[in-house]
């Protein structure tokens, strides 16, 4: 009986108190206020204009006034002609980078830790670090000269040392393409992205060399028996979240370096390609439709590369 | 102390050498566009110009700093960055500090509302129709209001916030101080290095992103300079990349007649490169802390 009124009293306190809670810290309430508007209306609206995708969607009716057409986008983009040839290049691009350049940062990683000359390592971080920075446009420069036929210094290089004869045209040939978005992508993250597991390994207990030195292990095995399995559960979240990105083959750097015609039939991945149809065309619901399949095929991506990884007791959530 | 084997005396010669080899071709291509900036461009068209310049001039930078066109995109570069970085700082750090109070009423709700936007975009086509709907088509704005809350970030920020010792802030709270004045007194000033970090990303960003001027902006008095190197770089000849260039910078061209396209988009790229490499030395510390935080929170 007592105790019953007691929490009467405590849930009318609660009720009655809602709003004087509330404007008593109107304060702390206006700090997030600005940040949570500028979400709502750059992250949610958006999101609900996915639905136009649904749609033929017109400018001038908005979403109210365009018509529902179903599923009807979806099915041409299945049947676009260029369907096939879009998914093959977002895969084999994106496959290439998690291939090539997803290793790679780690092999850094593992280098840099048997330095023991602090000068050689520092200048080696910053040097490499420093592409992660640059933009888009600038490491496009940075390839369109090198690569370049007049004089640029990779053909200057080969027909000095004799292997061509011919200046080669290395951005204008589609054979070439997939390599050089590779070596770019390669070039401008690799020191970046070995930060964290640089800092991984300097985490791993030394107490474990030491007693894999004393069994009389070398460095060179030390490296497979102890630095890498410590690292191991780093290494498969970032996999895991590589893969849930598959359909992420690039975008910058494919519509700077593969920005032309010859190049279209190597270089167009469904980002692009949405952004050709979509800002290009003004197919808005198409490209709007295209994204879409995109989003949900990524989610479904993730979800399985996590339940994978949580069978084998690393996941991410 | 072991002796090391001899295989292990070959995997460190081989590292040293792979490193040397790693960090060389790192540098080249920017060490060569730099000399290659410096080199007069009828000399650069015989070829060789590799690691010094050989006919050294100051030509090309003298053309591009009179080219009215990228002096504007210059300084709405500088403009975009400086705005950009300190709203979208202000609005995150204030979001962030509210939502590490656990007596902010909301808070879970707030931060599943946050976190979501990590998974699911509405996507380019959808951003884009809004951004064009709410009339910040061709503003200044439009390159800074859209990407102002940045998740990511304000998780960085949160965190921080959280690790920060509580007796200050009480303390302060019964001096009689309100939240906003601990805020700006207190809590921003303890925050140096992760403001440094967050900054400095956000800035990088500012600096770097020719894309979305280059779908909101269509006045040529309003594009930032790496979306004007991008429309120099993309036109495929020489006499198309001069006639991206001001028509007084090409009258002065003619009468010096040494310069190219090539070696004068050099001297572009260099001059959109160099805020960030004068920069990069200054913050290397905090970025390495900054992405650690970020990727601790993974």
């Amino acid at each position: 009986m007592k105790s019953e009124v007691i929490t009467k009293s405590i849930k009318t306190n609660k009720k009655k108190s809602f709003f004087k809670r509330y404007f008593g810290q109107l304060d702390l309430q206006m700090m997030v206020i600005p940040g949570l508007v500028f979400i709502f209306i750059f992250n949610y609206i958006p999101m609900y204009g996915v639905l136009m995708a649904f749609q033929n969607y017109d400018i001038f009716e908005g979403m109210m006034g365009s018509t529902w057409v179903g599923l009807e986008h979806f099915k041409m983009f299945f049947s676009d002609p260029r369907f096939l040839e879009i998914m093959r290049n977002t895969f084999v691009i994106s496959g290439l980078k998690i291939l090539i350049c997803f290793p790679a940062p780690i092999m850094l990683a593992l280098m840099l830790n048997e330095v023991k000359n602090m000068a050689f390592k520092r200048t080696v971080q910053t040097i490499t670090y420093l592409p992660h920075f640059l933009s888009w446009v600038i490491v496009a420069g940075f390839a369109m000269s090198i690569l370049s036929t007049d004089n640029g210094s990779l053909n200057f290089a080969l027909e000095k040392i004799g292997l061509i004869d011919e200046p080669i045209s290395f951005l204008a040939i589609p054979e070439y393409f997939w390599t050089i978005i590779v070596s770019t992508n390669l070039w401008k993250s690799i020191g970046f992205a070995s930060i964290v597991y640089i800092a991984a390994i300097a985490g791993v207990d030394p107490q474990l060399y030491e007693a894999a030195a004393l069994d009389g292990a070398s460095r060179f095995k030390q490296i497979f028996l102890i630095t890498i399995p410590s690292i191991m559960p780093i290494i498969v979240i970032f996999f895991i979240l590589e893969v849930g990105n598959l359909l992420n083959a690039g975008f910058e750097d494919l519509l700077i370096l593969g920005d032309s015609a010859i190049l279209r039939s190597v270089s167009d991945v469904i980002d692009t390609y949405v952004y050709r149809v979509g800002i290009g065309s003004g197919r808005y619901s198409y490209a709007t439709a295209i994204g879409l399949f995109k989003a949900i095929i990524s989610v479904g991506l993730l979800t399985l590369a996590n339940y994978i990884a949580r069978r084998n007791g690393n996941s991410l959530w | 102390m072991i002796k090391p084997t001899f295989g292990d005396r070959i995997m460190i010669v081989s590292i040293y050498i792979f490193l040397i080899l790693l960090g060389f071709v790192t540098f080249y291509p920017f060490w060569n566009s730099l000399v290659i900036s410096f080199n007069s461009g009828q000399d650069t068209m015989l070829g060789g110009v590799t690691f010094w310049p050989r006919d050294f001039t100051l030509e090309n930078y003298q053309i591009v700093f009179q080219d009215k066109r990228l002096l504007n995109a210059f300084l709405i570069s500088v403009l975009r960055t400086v705005i950009g970085t300190f709203l979208s700082v202000l609005v995150t750090a204030l979001l962030a500090y509210g939502l590490s109070k656990k007596e902010l009423i909301g808070r879970k709700f707030f931060m599943i509302f946050c976190l979501l936007t990590m998974f699911f975009s509405g996507g380019l086509i959808p951003t884009f129709l809004l951004v064009r709907g709410i009339g910040l088509m061709d503003s200044f704005w439009a390159m800074i209001i859209p990407t102002l809350v940045l998740v990511w970030n304000m998780i960085i920020f949160r965190t921080f916030f959280q690790q920060l010792p509580k007796g200050l802030e009480e303390s302060a709270k019964i001096d009689g101080c309100g939240n906003w004045q601990i805020f700006f007194r207190i809590v921003l000033p303890l925050s140096g290095p992760v403001i440094a970090t967050l900054s400095l990303f956000t800035a990088v960003f500012h600096w770097n992103d020719w894309f979305f001027p280059s779908i909101y902006i269509s006045s040529e008095n309003l594009i930032p300079i790496q979306t004007l190197l991008r429309q120099v770089l993309n036109s495929n000849t020489v006499t198309s990349q001069m006639s991206q260039l001001d028509a007084g910078a090409l009258a002065h061209m003619s009468n010096v007649a040494k310069v190219t396209g090539k070696s004068l988009s050099m001297a572009t790229m260099m001059v959109a490169t160099i805020p960030i490499i004068l920069v990069y030395p200054f913050v290397q510390k905090h970025f390495v802390k900054g992405v650690l935080i970020g990727s601790l929170k993974e």
